[in-house]
Order: C-alpha cells, then structure tokens, then sequence
C-alpha cells in the first residue's frame, strides 16, 4: 500500500470524483426515485396481474394469463376498448381542427386577438372535475341544450342514449360509435382545444411573413398558401399535438368519472375508471392491475417510436 | 374595403365560438347564484331573479377544510419540484455526461405512462412508509411524478442560454454550485414561474393519486367536489358553487398570468 491510504489521500480523491461527476451525483437521486416509482413499480403491476390477488389480503400466487383472458372475454372491457377507439379518434380530430381552424382565424390581423385566444384557452386552467360538473348539466336530456333543441322538434338522450352506430355485433358486445360518447366528446374537445390552439399560434408565427407574401404574389389564392405552404410547415407541430392528445385521451378518467361515469351498458366508459372500481371499489387488484397494463401498453406503442423519432430529428 | 369589415365572416365566427366555449362557465355562474327555490331544470339558462349567496355559503362550508388540504399540498409539491426541476435541467443541459442524454430520456418517458400502472405498487409502498392518506404523501407523489416534466421544461429553457456564459463562469474558477447560483438561477426567474404555475395548476387540479392516496377527511378539495357532486342529495346550485370555489385559485391565475401558464404548455410540449 502506498501513500494514498493516508486521510488526506482518500479525501482528496473523494473531493476529486465529487468534482469530476458532480453533474451525475446532482442527477441520480432523481434517477433512483424515477427508477424506483416508474420502472420498478411498473413491474411490480406487471406481477400483480399474473397473480390470484382479487380480495383485500394479497395473495401473489402466479394465475398464468388467466386475468388477462377474462378481462378481454368481458363485456365490459370489450366495450371500453371500443369507447377508447371511438373517443381517442374523434378527441383528436376535433381537438387539432378546432385549434387549426381558430389558429388560421386569429391569424387574420384580428382585433382583439389575445382576447379571444385567452376565452379560447381558459378551460384549459380548469380541472376536468370542475367542468365535468358543468358539462353533465348542460348535457342533461331534461334540461341544458335541450332546452334549446326541443324548440327545433329534436330531443337527444346525450349520455343516457345506448345506441351504437351502425353496431356490428363483434364478440359480446356491438361495434360502433356509441353516441352516448358525443356529450364527453365536445365537453374534452372544448377543454382541450386551447392546448392546439397555442402550440398553432406559435408555430404559425415561427412561420416568416415573407413565406407567405411570396406564396400569395405567386397568385396562389389564400386557400392554397394554407394547404399548400402553411401546412406542411405545421406538419411537426401537429405530431406533437396528436400525441400529447392521445395520451390524455388513452388515461381519460376525471372528466368522464365526474360528467357520466360508466353509463348505461358501459356505453361511456373507460379503461381507467375500470381500473379504478375494479382495484379500489372491489378489491380485484389482479384484474386492476392488468387493466393498467393494458394501458400502458397502448400509450407506450406510440410514445415510444415517437422519442426515437424526436431524437434523430434532433 | 377597410380591414375590419373584410373580416366580418372571422369575426362573426369568433363570436359565436366565444359564446360556446364561455357558455359552460355562463351556466356555472348562474346556477351558482340562485336559491335552491329558483333552480329548475327549465330555467337553466335565465338570469336569476336576485342575486344569492346562499349556495356559495353552503358550499363554502362544505368544501372549505378540503381547500386548505389542497394548498397544503400544491405549496410545497410545486416549490420542491420545481427547484429539482431547474437543478436537474442545468445538470443535463450545462454539465453533460457520459449517458446524459439516456438518463433524459429514461426520465421523460416517467411523463407518459399512466398512472394507473403504478397505482397498486404505489399505494402499498406509501402505506408501509406511514403516509397513506396523509398530505405528506400526496406531496412526495406529486413530486415524483412532477420531476420528469419539470426537468423537461427547464431543460428546455437552459438550452437557451449561451453556453459561453457557462464557460466564461467556469474560467473564473466556479463549480456546477457557483455557476448556477451565480449565473443560471437570476436568468431562471421567469422559468420559475412559468414552471410554478404550470404544476400548481396541474397538481391542484388532479384527481386520481388525491382520490386513492387519501381518504375521508384529507382529501383535497377536487376529491372533495367530486364527492359533492356525485351525491343525490346536493341540490345543483350548490355543486355549481362548489366547482367555481375549488377552482378559484386556477381560475385567478389564470387571469392574471396567463401569459406564463401559455409560456408553461408550450415549454412543457416535447419537441426536442
């Protein structure tokens, strides 16, 4: 042994490795808790949902896929996939239009611009608990819009309306858009619409004006200059819309937990709040927990070629 | 043809649009201002006839005590995260490591999954250390799960300051501390907020971790409202007051620094 097992030797070599990875050592305890509670956890789930814990006292005795078949046998889980389909598809068409077309408007020398953009954003602040209240009044069949539509002849059931449109029948249940879904789909397509709007608005000024002066002198009309110019420049921003979006609409559980809950023949519900009665009203922990696995499979399918894509773009 | 009136057809649109996306918030205020005697399912719409606080007092006083767990809860979550947030941030953007940019993104990708999949693991673990159904717990989770997203925005907003300014710092003999009290933190101030806002508003708005990690008696306001609204026997108006009281401090903010909760979304966006 030589010289550096003396006090000072070990103290000046800890003080050096300190300095030299003092970014890394800054880093890590965050790395350890995301670690723990992320990747950790998730495997934790992962056991839990080939296990035969479904009452109060834990038992992880290994059940093969068994929870995972029923879940995909029942027809309450084969509807929520159908609703997290439809819900998913026409939350994202309405949210990315919405905010397009309310973009290309205030984009048009408007007065009052930031006036509106501030209405057009303000559900935004708002909890999906709060305006799930408001929402499941408004879409009340006795009241609400249909105060107003009943003097056009039309009375909708809105959320207690079961039909499924066209419904092909598919395993248990029926195929199809159920239209009970329309009221939770305006009500999360106006709460989210100003997440579009925003990202638009600040892509179409990144977006230089000469651009589209050279575009309009070409005699291109205004509508070609946003098809043909404008667009595709906003074709980036629109992945990170759809994507931001599908992963609030595949979790989807406060707003449609407060507004309609699962509604007549599950016609409203989502995997997330099966997940949440299974697991913490009934004390299925197994079937809970492969609910949540299922869903963490459909978010990362497209959160993950989505990074890797980020990242040779960068 | 003057420029406004060339655009009547936008803003006609923007118009009705407004009157739709307020309208919500119209039948809130409303209803919240009417006695139980003027609430009916046909009057929805109309004005009320006096303007009442009894609906706001009720409520008030139901919700009250779940209001104060809230802030109990979305002070210190926000100012711990976001300050590991910032720290983390500068690490990954000033100071790169070998891995720096796997570490990053084994990070982000904590921002993605649904909660719901580490739920049950999280509950037994926050049970076991003592914290089941207590504020603290809530606190811990929220800044967990809040870390990715705040490394996110800092991350992004320290890409911005010239790495010269990094360099000239460590010229004159400062470390990773001195550099960022010194040079980054007095340029963090508006991320500080921006940052502040964005997961004040987002913690005090959520709903699963505060309806499975706490009970009866802590929960805070939104579990609180939930519960209030989802029990036949609370006449409407009253769950109206209820839902304007619990998001009056969002609502405020909003108003008043919308600016940097907009600032916040677009931070907090992943573009690279």
């Amino acid at each position: 042994m030589n010289d550096h097992t003396d006090k000072k030797g070990v103290y000046e070599r800890f003080k050096s490795f300190m300095v030299r990875n003092i970014s890394l050592l800054v880093v890590l305890p965050s790395i350890i808790f995301v670690s723990v509670f992320v990747y950790v956890f998730i495997g934790w789930t992962g056991l839990v949902s080939f296990s035969n814990w479904n009452s109060i006292a834990p038992d992880l005795s290994f059940n093969g896929l068994q929870n995972y078949i029923q879940l995909f046998q029942s027809f309450r889980f084969q509807s929520d996939i159908r609703n997290m389909i439809f819900f998913s598809l026409l939350f994202i068409l309405g949210v990315t239009l919405m905010g397009q077309f309310l973009a290309i408007l205030l984009e048009q020398n408007i007065r009052g611009k930031w006036l509106f953009r501030n209405i057009f954003m303000f559900p935004m602040a708002m909890s999906f608990v709060v305006t799930g209240v408001a929402w499941r009044w408004i879409f009340n069949p006795e009241s609400g819009v249909n105060i107003f539509l009943q003097k056009f002849g039309v009375s909708p059931g809105w959320y207690t309306d079961t039909t499924i449109l066209p419904g092909w029948s598919l395993f248990k249940i029926e195929f199809g858009l159920p239209i009970g879904l329309i009221a939770v789909l305006i009500a999360a397509i106006w709460q989210m619409t100003g997440f579009s709007l925003a990202m638009y608005m600040a892509g179409l000024s990144g977006i230089p004006q000469e651009v589209r002066e050279a575009a309009l002198m070409d005699g291109a009309s205004k509508w070609k200059t946003y098809t043909k110019v404008i667009l595709p420049q906003l074709k980036p921003i629109t992945y990170g819309i759809v994507l931001m979006m599908l992963q609030i609409s595949l979790k989807i559980f406060d707003l449609v937990y407060t507004m309609t809950g699962s509604g007549p023949n599950f016609v409203t519900d989502m995997p997330a709040i099966y997940m949440y009665e299974a697991t913490f009203k009934s004390n299925f922990y197994a079937e809970g927990a492969a609910i949540s696995i299922v869903m963490l499979f459909m978010v990362m399918v497209f959160v993950i070629p989505y990074m890797f894509r980020r990242k040779e773009d960068a | 043809m003057p420029r406004v009136l060339a655009n009547t057809p936008v803003y006609f649109i923007l118009i009705v649009m407004s009157i739709i996306f307020v309208s919500p918030f119209y039948v809130l205020i409303v209803t919240a201002l009417k006695p139980f005697s003027e609430v009916s399912v046909l009057t929805m719409w109309s004005l009320p006839a006096n303007i009442n606080f009894s609906s706001f007092v009720q409520a008030i006083s139901e919700l009250a005590p779940n209001l104060w767990n809230s802030f109990k809860m979305v002070i210190p979550a926000t100012l711990i995260s976001a300050l590991l947030g910032s720290i983390n941030g500068y690490a990954l953007s000033k100071w790169k490591f070998k891995g720096s940019e796997v570490f990053f993104n084994f990070l982000l990708l904590g921002m993605f999954i649904p909660y719901q999949s580490i739920l049950i693991p999280l509950i037994q673990t926050i049970d076991s250390m003592g914290l089941y159904n207590t504020i603290t717990g809530l606190v811990l989770v929220h800044i967990v799960y809040g870390l990715p997203m705040t490394t996110l925005m800092f991350r992004n907003f320290y890409a911005t300051i010239p790495h010269a300014l990094i360099e000239a710092s460590q010229m004159d003999g400062a470390g990773f501390f001195k550099t960022y009290f010194k040079v980054v933190f007095p340029l963090s101030i508006t991320s500080f907020v921006v940052v502040g806002i964005w997961q004040f508003t987002n913690i005090w708005n959520e709903f699963l971790f505060a309806i499975t990690i706490t009970g009866h008696g802590q929960h805070p306001v939104m579990v609180a409202l939930q519960n209030l609204s989802g029990s036949q026997v609370v006449e409407w108006n009253v769950q109206m007051a209820g839902a304007l009281f619990a998001a009056i401090p969002t609502m405020l903010i909003y108003i008043l620094a919308g600016r940097f909760f907009i600032k916040g979304l677009l931070a907090g966006s992943v573009k690279g």
